[in-house]
């Protein structure tokens, strides 16, 4: 396929990080960038190819995380049905919001206020729920073995996210040269146009809401099997809704890379912050908040975008 | 249901009083939706960086908060002036993207500065006047709820006749009712936005000062109420005052009760299925015109 070539040599060139790096501070560093990129990568199919901006990407993310942890610490399933059922399950919820809230005629803002809305009651509700653990949370049981998708080494755990985060990246490929692909982009450019066209707006958008969610609670099964804990805080916490949607914004919204580069941009940025002002809690996040507010003060609206535009002057 | 009639009158007396000061809270908000038709994701976080303006005339030169509300309102409404024009005006270029992500932008910065300044603890002033109550009747009410309610309502009037009675809030409403027409007359719309966004900001300030005696103020302590604040708007209708004000006192009860019936921790979930419910059976709200 076409364009698939940048995309496996970004994942040879990261693959080769656990080989050079040592630094446990790399790896998690690199980890964690590539579950938020994986996440982020989910939030751009709906918000970056169908213009629809979800606030509330938690919802998908806390459920694939919830799931794959309840199925293995209540039920006993093995790590990966577990998570492969967290997957299955957050695309559910993003087809049952998208279809509340699609059907509804919610756009714009408007959309952006109920997925917030939506995220923030599952929040309260696993919190409060005996079997998510509650405001206490649940751990998974430790077991570093490849059988129970937990592994000694964060090398390895790095190249399986890296896996996930390729076949994701080759997803969105795949999803921008389809028929949906197009289809939802016309969606996005003018909803009406779209309509009068013949394309089924609806449909349209309920399928890539539920990929989108599908994409973004495998994020959220990876953390889980990560850092081996959740609270309802971590798994639909705000702070994933923003990560999800702020990377694609920044690396480049309705574009394949546009994720995984705004992951990288923002969580680097964010650590060199934090290593030069020392342990102040906020500061990496200030940054965040700041390269959001100049790339959309500044189009076209990414910075891919803009070092094109300095290019060309 | 379980409770005896008075519990459940100081209740629903309680939630009025409360839900007063969110419909403040929630005025700002809608004032700003309804000149300049943006829905403002900064307005929690503003309200954080309020109540810690509360919190540090207190603690640090000994001013009451109820003293402090003026003078930190014109601040607030500088603050705010100066927000719309400089950041949230150009970066808009008339998207509705734009402007929810420029306000999430705001927000991050504004919550995560307090964070970096004031760390994550949640803290409190110890106002001698907390604790006491008013005698309503067989209800007990805490005495900085009835002076909240005092004070929307007076805050209330005070916008009625700033815009009905001066030239500012004739300029107000006629760039919320036709953007162009007003300034082919030569009214300064940046300006107007600007002063609306003063003014929505300057409310929130208020309401900071009124809620400081009785909550608790973290970094975060903002999103708990732009939350139930959107609720209100939502269903009051984005863009009308008096919906918001009812909006507010309906909420308020709601918590109250909802409180009451399924403890403190379910308690947020009716407020959030009511939002919900409300922006998919009725997004123009109970007395909303336009969607």
């Amino acid at each position: 396929m076409k364009g698939a070539l940048p995309i496996l040599a970004f994942a040879v060139l990261m693959g080769l990080a656990p080989l050079l790096v040592a630094s446990n501070v790399v790896l998690n560093f690199l980890v964690f960038t590539l579950i938020i990129a994986l996440a982020a990568q989910g939030w751009n199919l709906l918000g970056g190819y169908g213009g629809q901006y979800s606030f509330g990407h938690a919802a998908f993310f806390g459920t694939g995380a919830y799931v794959t942890a309840i199925l293995q610490v209540r039920y006993g399933m093995n790590a990966y049905p577990a998570f492969t059922a967290g997957i299955g399950v957050a695309a559910l919820v993003g087809l049952a919001i998208g279809f509340l809230a699609f059907r509804s005629g919610l756009r714009g803002s408007y959309f952006a206020l109920v997925t917030l809305a939506f995220a923030e009651v599952f929040r309260v509700l696993a919190n409060a729920a005996e079997m998510t653990g509650g405001a206490a949370g649940i751990l998974i049981r430790l077991q570093a073995n490849p059988a129970n998708f937990q592994f000694a080494e964060r090398g390895t755990f790095l190249w399986v996210a890296l896996a996930l985060v390729t076949l994701a990246l080759l997803a969105t490929l795949a999803l921008e040269r389809s028929r949906l692909g197009a289809q939802l982009v016309a969606v996005r450019e003018n909803e009406a146009a779209a309509q009068a066209l013949g394309v089924d707006v609806l449909a349209v958008k309920l399928r890539a809401i539920t990929l989108s969610a599908a994409m973004t609670g495998a994020a959220g099964g990876l953390y889980a099997q990560y850092f081996l804990y959740l609270d309802a805080n971590i798994a639909y916490g705000t702070w994933i809704s923003v990560e999800a949607l702020l990377a694609p914004i920044v690396g480049g919204a309705g574009t394949v890379f546009g994720p995984v580069l705004g992951a990288v941009i923002l969580h680097g940025l964010g650590e060199a912050t934090k290593s030069l002002a020392g342990s102040i809690p906020g500061i990496d996040l200030v940054i965040f908040g700041i390269v959001l507010i100049l790339v959309v003060r500044f189009p076209p609206r990414d910075l891919p975008g803009l070092l094109r535009r300095r290019r060309r002057a | 249901m379980g409770f005896p009639p008075e519990i459940i009158l100081e209740a629903v007396l309680n939630g009025l009083l409360t839900g007063a000061v969110y419909g403040l809270v929630a005025l700002g908000l809608t004032l700003v939706y309804g000149v300049l038709h943006i829905i403002n994701f900064a307005h929690g976080a503003l309200l954080t960086a309020a109540m810690y303006g509360a919190y540090v005339a207190r603690t640090a030169l000994g001013i009451d908060p109820y003293v402090a509300a003026l003078p930190l309102a014109a601040l607030f409404f500088l603050l705010g002036y100066a927000v719309q024009r400089l950041v949230i005006g150009p970066a808009s270029r008339g998207k509705d993207e734009n402007i929810l992500l420029v306000t999430l932008g705001l927000s991050i910065v504004i919550e995560n500065l307090m964070l970096a300044v004031f760390r994550s603890d949640t803290r409190s002033i110890d106002a001698p006047y907390a604790m006491d109550v008013v005698e309503f009747g067989p209800a007990l009410l805490g005495y900085p709820r009835v002076v909240g309610f005092g004070a929307t309502i007076l805050v209330g009037i005070a916008l009625y006749l700033l815009m009905t009675r001066t030239a500012t809030g004739k300029a107000i409403r006629a760039v919320a009712k036709e953007r162009t027409g007003a300034a082919l007359v030569g009214i300064d719309v940046a300006h107007i936005y600007a002063v609306t966004f003063g003014i929505g900001t300057a409310c929130l300030a208020i309401a900071a000062a009124l809620l400081l005696p009785s909550f608790y103020v973290s970094p975060r302590v903002g999103n708990a109420f732009v939350l139930v604040a959107f609720t209100i708007v939502v269903l009051g209708g984005m863009g009308s005052v008096v919906g918001a004000l009812l909006g507010g006192l309906i909420i308020g009860v709601v918590e109250s009760l909802s409180g009451l019936y399924l403890g403190e921790s379910l308690g947020q979930i009716g407020i959030f299925l009511i939002f919900i419910l409300v922006l998919l059976v009725r997004p123009t709200g109970l007395f909303g015109a336009r969607a």
